[in-house]
């Protein structure tokens, strides 16, 4: 359950930066990105998989999260 | 030498692996690698943030050394105490040149060595009496300091003192800041932990201590510079450059800073983060938590400085941007003529590379404005992410090398044969002894800044003094001058 911190980068693309292990990636696709419901399996440009809980809004980002390997 | 071709490159690194044991050199193997701009991502190439192979010589510094020695050394009114036995505060003592304004020992203390000195005793029945006793003598001999941080040295971790207790304690007696920090030596493998360590306990202790208090008047054009650590005066030729420009810099992290500085950064509108590895944490939390967002700048060289001056002016409004024209205009000139002079005696040389933090890929643009060429670039304790950047930065099919090995290091020049390496204090003498042109890049080599416009000047007039001097040519004694001649001729056929 590592915690990782979602953000836009100054390019606008997000990227999910994992502090234990000091990477940042930029994130391919997230399962739920809707007003509503926002999380779920996230897959990295690099092929990794990460799971978050998804929650009820669409968050303010940056977020540190708690994540699952997906 | 020319430049080489990727597959000249891998077999120069082949040849250097063939010498280790088959373990060693598979892991050696993953650090080792040839630059190419199409990759996007550097794990793909090379492996970094590892430990290091026990039996080879590395240069990386423990947890301690980032944590006091970096990030929380430079800030000048704060008393930093060596927690621990004696030699680690002694042997690390006024080691990094972070200029500073102050009365040393008044009000100013980065040059003094203040440890609580370490006996069996201490070991034995604990330490934490004899830190609270510090604590008090130093707040009567130094009562202008405006806070203490306690840095960890091994055996505090190894036999369990609460230091945080301690810290919570001389606050509340003084109403001083106090930070205990734990950054014991063991910890990770490279002196990055201890930045990451510092910055969460400036995270932890110091930086939300005036989220309160908004009896700062800020203004829409207040920034801060994070990861600047004023070696020979960087931090200062980079602020003059923003403030002429018309931004007010509110706090210099962490060269010639203070906790007052510290405490105020949450109320800036931009971080600007020059030393990326050793300050991402800190913005990344205030980006999460103020909303300030950051952003990475380089001031090595006109053409970097041109380009961050114009992406920082980008954030502010239209008066900003102009001021950032007006001022890259009127130092046009004045680094023209730097050019003009030294790039005639440089251009074409070939330089390597091997440093910490962020000048592996930074300074590279510094090179090639004076018509130089960076062959070879290595970070002592990289991570991924840097070397993300620095793949776009470098030529194609030069070299990479991560935490490199003295004998690989050495095995690299004598083959790579370049006109000048950048490096520190551990690699200087063998180099020079083998007859290549050295400069510090740690220290500057006892001279800066190097930041900005003013810096550049200073940059070039250095690496020029050091490549043209005229000993390279006297290493050999006349009588052997003729035989190495017919040596290298020899050698080339």
């Amino acid at each position: 359950m590592p915690s990782v911190m979602i953000r836009k980068d100054n390019e606008g693309k997000m990227t999910l930066y994992v502090a234990k292990k000091d990477q940042e990636d930029e994130i391919s696709s997230i399962e739920f990105e809707s007003a509503d419901k926002w999380g779920g399996l996230i897959e990295m440009t690099d092929g990794t998989k990460y799971f978050i809980e998804p929650l009820d809004a669409m968050p303010k980002l940056p977020i540190t999260l708690r994540a699952r390997r997906g | 030498m020319s430049t080489m071709s990727r597959d000249e490159t891998e077999a120069l690194i082949q040849e250097v692996l063939d010498v280790y044991p088959a373990k060693a050199k598979k892991d050696r193997e993953k650090h080792l690698a040839v630059n190419d701009q199409e990759v996007e991502q550097s794990k793909k190439c090379i492996t970094s943030n590892k430990k290091s192979l026990p039996g080879v010589m590395t240069v990386r510094g423990c947890a301690y050394a980032g944590s006091k020695g970096v990030v929380w050394g430079p800030i000048k009114d704060m008393i930093h105490i060596s927690h621990g036995p004696v030699g680690c505060g002694q042997y690390s003592r006024n080691g990094r040149r972070n200029y500073y304004i102050g009365t040393t020992g008044i009000n100013a203390f980065v040059t003094m060595n203040f440890t609580s000195d370490f006996q069996e005793k201490d070991i034995v029945f604990g330490g934490d009496k004899k830190l609270g006793k510090l604590l008090e003598e130093v707040e009567t001999l130094f009562p202008l300091n405006k806070g203490v941080s306690i840095q960890s040295e091994c055996p505090i971790g190894l036999i369990g003192d609460d230091i945080e207790a301690v810290a919570k304690k001389a606050t509340a007696n003084t109403g001083k800041t106090v930070v205990p920090v734990r950054c014991e030596g063991f910890r990770g493998v490279s002196q990055s932990l201890g930045h990451h360590i510092a910055n969460d306990a400036v995270r932890d202790w110091a930086l939300d201590k005036r989220d309160d208090d908004d009896s700062f008047e800020t203004t829409k054009y207040d920034v801060a510079i994070i990861g600047d650590y004023n070696i020979g005066g960087d931090a200062w030729s980079s602020r003059i450059l923003l403030e002429e420009m018309g931004l007010r810099v509110v706090a210099q992290w962490s060269g010639d800073g203070t906790i007052a500085e510290m405490e105020l950064t949450p109320k800036v509108k931009l971080n600007l983060v020059h030393c990326y590895r050793s300050m991402n944490y800190i913005s990344r939390h205030m980006e999460e938590k103020y909303g300030i967002p950051w952003m990475e700048y380089n001031f090595f060289g006109p053409t970097k400085t041109d380009e961050s001056l114009r992406k920082i002016a980008a954030f502010f409004d239209e008066t900003i941007q102009q001021k950032a024209e007006e001022v890259i205009a009127k130092y046009k000139l004045e680094y023209q003529s730097v050019i003009e002079k030294y790039r005639p005696r440089l251009e074409g040389k070939r330089v390597m590379l091997y440093i910490g933090g962020l000048r592996p890929r930074h300074v590279i643009g510094a090179y090639e404005d004076l018509g130089m060429e960076v062959v070879g670039t290595g970070y002592e304790f990289a991570h991924n992410d840097d070397y993300d950047r620095t793949i776009k930065e470098m030529g194609n099919a030069t070299l990479l090398y991560d935490d490199v090995t003295g004998y690989e290091f050495e095995e690299f020049v004598k083959k790579v044969k370049p006109d000048l390496i950048g490096s520190g204090i551990k690699e200087k003498y063998i180099f020079q002894k083998m007859g290549v042109p050295f400069r510090q890049m740690h220290s500057w080599d006892y001279s800066g800044p190097y930041h900005g416009y003013d810096g550049f000047a200073i940059f070039a007039r250095d690496m020029d003094m050091t490549l043209n001097n005229p000993c390279w040519k006297k290493l050999q004694a006349p009588w052997q001058v003729e035989d190495s001649a017919e040596e290298a001729v020899a050698a080339s056929a």
